[in-house]
């Protein structure tokens, strides 16, 4: 390779780290992630150049015109409510491609005297490029709720998980002893049972974890890749995504109050498939948006707490226009945002930006949890296990120990819901039944529309 | 110095590196940033257009033209999207910015 290259190659690699530093902040981030795109786009760019005796040139554009297509028309098409699931697919296809780029390279090492450490390498992205491709795509399949969100459990499941995983080893070993085809293409298949068997028993509330911890297996895998094709931008990028992921993982964890291990295995212990996922028929006290109307217009702090169903329904416009209202007519009104509100960590910021809500009305978990006991109306919205008083009374339940917005300290809570269904987690929320609280069914844009409207009446 | 132990070096410089940058992160940015770092593995997409490009045909280059293409479905939606993401964060400090968000994206 020239020297010339290898040196466009390390602009490149700057240009991954200035990306994920821009990323990291506000301001910065936009600029961050143009110059990250940036980078990936020349290094792409570079072997069209360098390489001498390149073959398939033509059926690479072409190839490479087709994912840019269908990567383009996905990422326009997605509605913010499905960005986690979105991230999910991109993040299956690249350890996918990763574990396809080692499987070729094993092809090459076949009947040669390759040292051990490529073959390590190699075996090992193809391993967790494919569990990476199939635990995405479950995680995609729950999340689009293709299948139940919650927690696939069977009876000796661990078994086979360990049954696989022990497989995988052997597999491996047998690649790095003696570079032979059918191993490897085993190995990729038995990493896609991991993958599956992996992602199963997570519940839907846990599954963004897994998307991070995912993405960083796929840093780790391409960074694999870099060294088995001596490729350095490769092997710092990837390495970069992986250590990032891997810390990103574990801030979200912390975010939510469980473990990573937790998260991933709790199921299998049993202790976390509390929820009933039923429908309680307990009495509940509910009422009409006129009457909600009223508590909201003469209340002087009025916090909401918007959840996934708030955007699911597309309440977040008529949302913003109630909270304009009450704001004018001299109610101080915040937004609380949990750290896990939506469906990832900043997931919520997103969509409320997305209806223009001015960026200081919205306060994180730690700044307005103190102003609960002051507060005359909480509202919330399409939210349901961030305040749930179990994380703080239940031992046991899958969301024990999660840090939850004091929601329940309010004087009064006006608890928007379609159902009595219980939320992600799967748990009933006895704050439902508090008798501070009252109910408004309904689609919550509907109801939202409504209620406005009973303000603007008043 | 070994060849080995250079790409070592670049190992575990780089996972320091990794942890640092992004170690003061605000809660706010966690999903785009986990978007954005996505998006940066799809660099795989150039192992899968060297490994195509030295392909002798058949199966093999089949194979390795899969691997192009979804590797280009990660780096290119994977940008995208956290630019789509990121861009509301910046449309409102503009306040009420008018109808404008047609273009990029």
């Amino acid at each position: 390779m020239p020297t010339w290259a290898q040196f466009v190659y390390l602009l490149c690699a700057v240009c991954f780290i200035l990306a994920l530093k821009g990323l990291s902040g506000p301001k910065t981030a936009r600029s961050g992630n143009l110059i990250g795109a940036a980078g990936a786009v020349v290094a792409c760019a570079l072997p069209f150049f360098y390489v001498d005796d390149m073959d398939n040139v033509a059926l690479i554009l072409v190839a490479v015109a087709i994912g840019t297509a269908g990567g383009a028309f996905g990422a326009q098409k997605v509605q913010m409510t499905q960005m986690p699931q979105m991230v999910a697919l991109f993040n299956g296809v690249g350890g996918g491609a990763a574990a396809l780029v080692a499987l070729l390279e094993l092809e090459h090492f076949v009947d040669t005297d390759i040292r051990a450490v490529y073959l390590i390498a190699t075996a090992f992205t193809i391993l967790v490029g494919s569990v990476s491709f199939a635990g995405s795509i479950i995680t995609f399949a729950k999340l689009q709720e293709l299948m139940t969100s919650r927690p696939v459990v069977f009876p000796g499941l661990p078994v086979v998980f360990g049954a696989a995983l022990v497989g995988a080893l052997a597999l491996s070993g047998v690649t790095v002893a003696e570079p032979v085809m059918w191993a490897g293409i085993v190995l990729a298949l038995v990493g896609l049972a991991v993958g599956v068997l992996l992602v199963l028993p997570v519940g839907g509330a846990d599954v963004p974890i897994v998307i991070s911890l995912l993405n960083a297996f796929t840093g780790l895998t391409v960074a694999a890749g870099g060294y088995v094709l001596q490729n350095t931008v490769l092997l710092v990028a990837g390495t970069l995504v992986g250590a990032s992921g891997t810390f990103l993982t574990l801030l979200m964890a912390k975010a939510m109050g469980r473990s990573v291990a937790n998260i991933l295995f709790g199921a299998l212990k049993g202790g976390s498939t509390l929820g009933a996922g039923e429908a309680s028929d307990r009495p509940v006290r509910s009422a009409g948006p006129e009457d909600a109307a009223i508590m909201l217009n003469y209340a002087d702090r009025v916090i909401i707490v918007p959840g996934y169903g708030l955007a699911v329904a597309q309440a977040q416009h008529a949302l913003r226009e109630l909270v304009d209202v009450l704001n004018e007519r001299g109610g101080k009104v915040d937004y609380a945002i949990h750290p896990v509100a939506g469906r990832m960590p900043g997931h919520m910021n997103v969509l409320l930006a997305e209806a223009q809500v001015p960026y200081e009305q919205l306060k994180e978990m730690d700044d307005i949890n103190g102003d609960f006991k002051d507060t005359d109306v909480v509202l919330i919205v399409g939210a349901n296990d961030v305040v749930n008083p179990a994380a703080k009374t239940t031992p046991g339940a899958p969301i024990y120990g999660m840090p939850i917005l004091n929601a329940d300290e309010a004087k009064q809570i006006i608890f928007m819901k379609r159902s009595m269904r219980p939320g992600f987690a799967g748990i009933e929320n006895e704050l439902l039944f508090d008798e501070k609280t009252t109910l408004l069914f309904g689609d919550a844009k509907d109801s939202m529309s409504k209620l406005l409207k009973a303000v603007e009446a008043l | 110095m070994s060849n080995d132990i250079i790409w070592l070096t670049f190992f575990v410089l780089s996972v320091f590196v990794g942890i640092e940058v992004i170690s003061k992160v605000s809660s706010t940015l966690h999903t785009p940033l986990m978007s954005g770092a996505n998006a940066i593995h799809g660099i795989i997409l150039l192992g899968a257009i060297l490994v195509a490009g030295s392909a002798d045909g058949g199966i093999a280059l089949f194979v390795a033209l899969v691997a192009v293409v979804l590797a280009a479905v990660n780096m290119v939606g994977g940008f995208l999207v956290t630019d789509r993401m990121l861009q509301m964060f910046t449309q409102r400090k503009k306040k009420p910015a008018p109808e404008t968000s047609g273009e990029a994206g």
